[in-house]
């Protein structure tokens, strides 16, 4: 089923290559490059020339191993690969490999550091390098942080032109021409006479070769493919139907399985009467799984319809039963024993807002699901103390572990096979499907089961984005913000979601400060404080993490001080701004979107800026007040991820990534009663549809010193951006999402 | 019972009440049409029944009877592009393209009925499809290219 353990049974061994990460870690151990899992198993005929590159006689296969979400990681880390292996699109296929510490992901790890993402000096150096060497020790292979480009942007272009000059070297011994006068295009070795070897001919030779460790990596103005506007490799299949995603898998003998688990998330089964279930059509069992019970039939339908006919007796939810109850220990968590910490204090934020007219705001952000429109799902099959796994996985090495642990197994017997996946915004980092699906398997070894979720089941077991507060004390002066003082308090959804992978973090969780102190603006007097609810309702991350909500409060209340100062929204921010990128960012989004152009009647505009993941994002909305409720018309965005590697993705990135920002806003909210998630389906949590979508406009800047990652940065500012827009627009000032609870939308 | 399936006839022995998504997916085999929602609330899983766009989630098999059922595949395929499909792969629409076949096939449904669409009718036309990666801008463009490809036709 694998395609790489076909490959592998007949492929050759060439010997591993050191991968330049572009990552200087601190002790000599961990210098040494992990082995290349392409190499295990190889026969004769092909060459895993990098971790990366597989080649035989026949064809050449790119490793992918980022997981591909719908943010098109594959045609990025393929891209990366083929510019300096000199491939066409067309001429390779992708794999996304197996997991391996060989993938670890080199900008994950490193993003956790306490500093802001801009600052070099040598402290905030040292603590990203001791977290790289973390990431790599412990082979954090994962997708998420938006840290794709960033972790594959070096490493993947040296991975290509290893594999390139190896190839020109076997060339060469073949050819007897020094590798200086041989040249490579189109997936050939060219020699001086015009002579071309095609790297599958060349693959055999490389036998032997150690592989060319120094390689020079070509100059922006050489690249073929990055920055230039190509087709996305899954373009033509996700246009045709052809793609197929995990839901999709059949293998011979499957049988379907449908949970039903105590939707009080993490509360007991206490019993359960299957006898009506069991009476259905296509039925076949019942099997027990944690805190609830699967049905195996023949058909996904009748599996939900009979799990439907069960009868269960569960136990109480182990967080507050009703949303109350929820509210209350968040307010309750402003006090000294939750400080999580003091991001920053600039200035004496109490001895100014003790002389001036403070302005106050509480704010409030809500759980909201992830739903990714592909329902979770997975598929196993346990045979003679082998497991093999089918699902789209951001952690699989994680996945791995927690799998192998379920069914009692070593993990290396453990067999995973990424698949592509119908969107995630963090919901396919949760592992819950997989450990029912090898619940269920070990239940019924020799059996292959598939195990889909109900939309229902998916709400109802979705690890929400955390629920938060802040609360602004601030003041200005003389036409100006003077202080800032803002106070957050959420659940800490790292620490819930690291716990269940059996990966418990220590110390302050930065993203309950993400988006709000680590703003590039120079309030005289300036004090962020973070505190940390206890765990509620298990939370998860969910797309832009703690910007997502803290991004909101953090630029709302600045918008406050800044009408309260009768300051310009943009000029005040330019004034205060103390980076450059970002100052270039906030003028890219006043110039697009003609900021201070008269708009006319019942009509208003507003502007947020939210760092998060080092990605400086600008947005302007434009709304209009209409008789059936208000209309966002126009959104501009301008931001700065250094370099974009994809013009096309990225421009739809950011159009995507505005549309998730402003229609959670708007519309979306979980909420818990009796201990249960109340939406059950997208009727109760839709996000925004087509009538709602604005037109958007896009500025993508490359000026920032490093390449960055654009899946997440432009959610956070759509929600304060569009808060400031209705206030602009009606007097109206948004403190709580979703807005539809306060004003109507068209 | 039998089913006309993009002009092929099938046998089929399921319950009346097995919504048409779940014969087309596990008895047919056809995963083209993707589960979503299962209530008519995301458009993952349309399908043209005699050529109008209908939730197949929400169509049982008694209902169907005769009609000619319509996937993606009997749209057109990566060799013999649909018009609407070719103006899908020329804006790059799709991300996670998980709901993208199901919007290609509104999509064409309401072109053949509306030919030359104002941005309004596009609008309420393709409000039904929910696509959570946010790819609605790129969507309305290639609808828009699709109706001038048709016109051409």
């Amino acid at each position: 089923m694998s395609r790489i353990g076909t490959i592998t049974r007949r492929a050759f061994l060439v010997g591993s290559v050191a991968i330049a990460g572009g990552v200087a870690f601190g002790t000599y151990l961990y210098r040494k490059p992990a082995a290349n899992p392409l190499l295990d198993d190889l026969a004769e005929g092909e060459a895993a020339l990098t971790p990366w590159v597989l080649i035989d006689a026949e064809k050449i296969t790119l490793i992918t191993p980022h997981s591909d979400l719908g943010q098109g990681a594959v045609s990025m880390q393929a891209m990366l690969l083929a510019e300096e292996l000199d491939l066409e699109f067309g001429q390779f296929e992708t794999s996304p490999g197996v997991p391996s510490p060989a993938y670890y992901n080199t900008a994950m790890a490193t993003e956790l550091a306490p500093f802001n993402a801009h600052d070099t000096s040598v402290q905030a150096r040292a603590v990203r390098g001791g977290l790289g060497v973390l990431g790599k020790f412990i082979g954090l292979q994962g997708t998420g942080g938006s840290s794709s480009v960033p972790d594959s942007f070096e490493k993947l272009r040296t991975a290509g032109a290893v594999a390139r000059e190896t190839l020109k070297r076997a060339a060469s011994e073949r050819s007897g021409i020094n590798t200086t006068a041989l040249r490579t295009e189109a997936g050939k070795v060219i020699l001086p006479d015009g002579t071309a070897f095609t790297y599958q001919e060349l693959a055999a030779d490389t036998a032997g070769l150690a592989p060319v460790r120094k390689v020079r990596l070509r100059e922006p103005s050489e690249w073929r493919l990055i920055g230039k506007e190509v087709q996305r490799l899954d373009i033509l299949a996700k246009s045709t139907g052809t793609q197929a995603y995990g839901i999709d898998l059949e293998v011979e003998g499957m049988v379907h399985a449908a949970v039903k688990v105590n939707p009080r998330q993490g509360g007991a089964l206490n019993g359960y009467d299957a006898s009506a279930a069991l009476e259905m059509r296509g039925v076949s069992r019942v099997v027990e799984v944690t805190g609830g019970a699967a049905v195996i039939a023949d058909n996904t339908w009748r599996a939900f319809h009979a799990a439907e006919a069960i009868d269960f007796d569960w136990g109480p939810a182990p967080y507050p039963a009703e949303m109350e109850g929820h509210w209350a220990e968040v307010a309750a968590s402003f006090t000294e024993e939750r400080l999580d910490k003091e991001w920053r204090h600039d200035g004496d934020v109490d001895a100014a807002v003790s002389e001036g007219q403070a302005v106050e705001s509480e704010y409030r952000a809500p759980y909201v699901a992830h739903a990714p429109l592909e329902p979770l799902n997975a598929l196993a099959l346990f045979e003679a103390g082998r497991l093999d796994l089918w699902a789209a996985h951001q952690m699989p090495r994680f996945l791995q572990q927690i799998a192998a642990r379920v069914a009692g197994i070593d993990i290396g017997q453990v067999h995973f096979h990424q698949q592509y996946a119908g969107g995630s915004f963090g919901h396919r980092l949760e592992f819950e499907n997989v450990r029912q699906a090898v619940e269920i398997a070990i239940q019924m070894p020799g059996t292959p089961v598939k195990l889909t979720y109900s939309r229902e089941e998916d709400f109802a077991h979705d690890f929400p984005r955390q629920i938060g507060m802040a609360r602004g004390v601030g003041t200005v002066k003389d036409g100006r913000v003077e202080s800032y003082d803002l106070q957050v308090a959420t659940v800490s959804s790292s620490a819930s979601q690291t716990a269940r992978m059996g990966q418990p973090v220590f110390g302050p969780d930065g993203q309950i400060a993400a988006g709000a102190w680590n703003q590039p603006f120079a309030v005289p007097n300036f004090r962020v404080r973070a505190y940390r609810v206890p765990e509620l309702a298990p939370t998860s991350s969910w797309r832009s993490v703690g910007a997502s909500t803290q991004g909101f409060f953090a630029s709302a209340f600045l918008d406050e001080l800044i009408h309260a100062a009768g300051a310009d929204p943009l000029a005040e921010r330019l004034r205060l701004c103390t980076h450059d990128v970002s100052r270039k960012v906030l003028e890219a989004v006043g110039e697009i979107s003609d900021w201070g152009s008269s708009l006319g009647e019942g009509r208003g505009r507003g502007l947020a800026f939210v760092d998060s993941f080092g990605v400086p994002v600008a947005e302007v909305v434009e709304v209009t007040e209409t008789e059936d409720g208000i209309r966002i018309d126009k959104v501009f965005v301008a931001a700065d991820v250094g370099t974009i590697v994809d013009p096309v993705n990225f421009d739809n990135h950011v159009k995507g990534a505005v549309v998730w920002g402003l229609g959670h806003a708007m519309n979306c909210e979980i909420t818990y009663s009796d201990g249960m998630v109340e939406q059950a389906n997208y009727f109760d949590h839709e996000g925004m549809r087509m009538h709602q979508c604005p037109e958007i406009f896009v500025k993508g800047l490359e000026t920032a010193p490093k390449v960055r990652g654009i899946g997440e940065p432009p959610v956070p500012p759509a929600a304060p951006a569009l808060a400031a827009a209705i206030f602009d627009a009606t007097g109206t000032r948004l403190r709580e999402m979703p807005f539809n609870r306060f004003v109507d939308f068209v | 019972m039998k089913l006309t399936v993009n002009g092929q006839v099938h046998e089929v022995d399921v319950e009346e009440d097995m919504p048409l998504l779940w014969i087309l997916r596990d008895e047919l085999k056809i995963k083209s049409v993707k589960f979503g929602c299962g209530v008519a609330a995301c458009g993952a899983c349309t399908v043209h029944v005699d050529g109008e766009a209908v939730r197949s989630c929400q169509t049982f098999a008694s209902d169907v009877g005769t009609a000619e059922i319509t996937t993606i595949e009997g749209l057109g395929s990566p060799d013999a592009l649909h018009p609407v499909q070719a103006a899908w792969i020329d804006h790059q629409v799709a991300q996670c393209g998980y709901c993208q076949s199901g919007q290609i096939l509104q999509a064409a449904a309401f072109l053949s009925e509306t030919p030359t669409p104002s941005d309004a009718e596009i609008d309420e036309a393709m409000s039904g499809n929910l696509c959570r990666c946010g790819t609605y801008p790129r969507i309305r463009e290639a609808v828009k290219t699709a109706a001038d490809k048709l016109q051409e036709v």
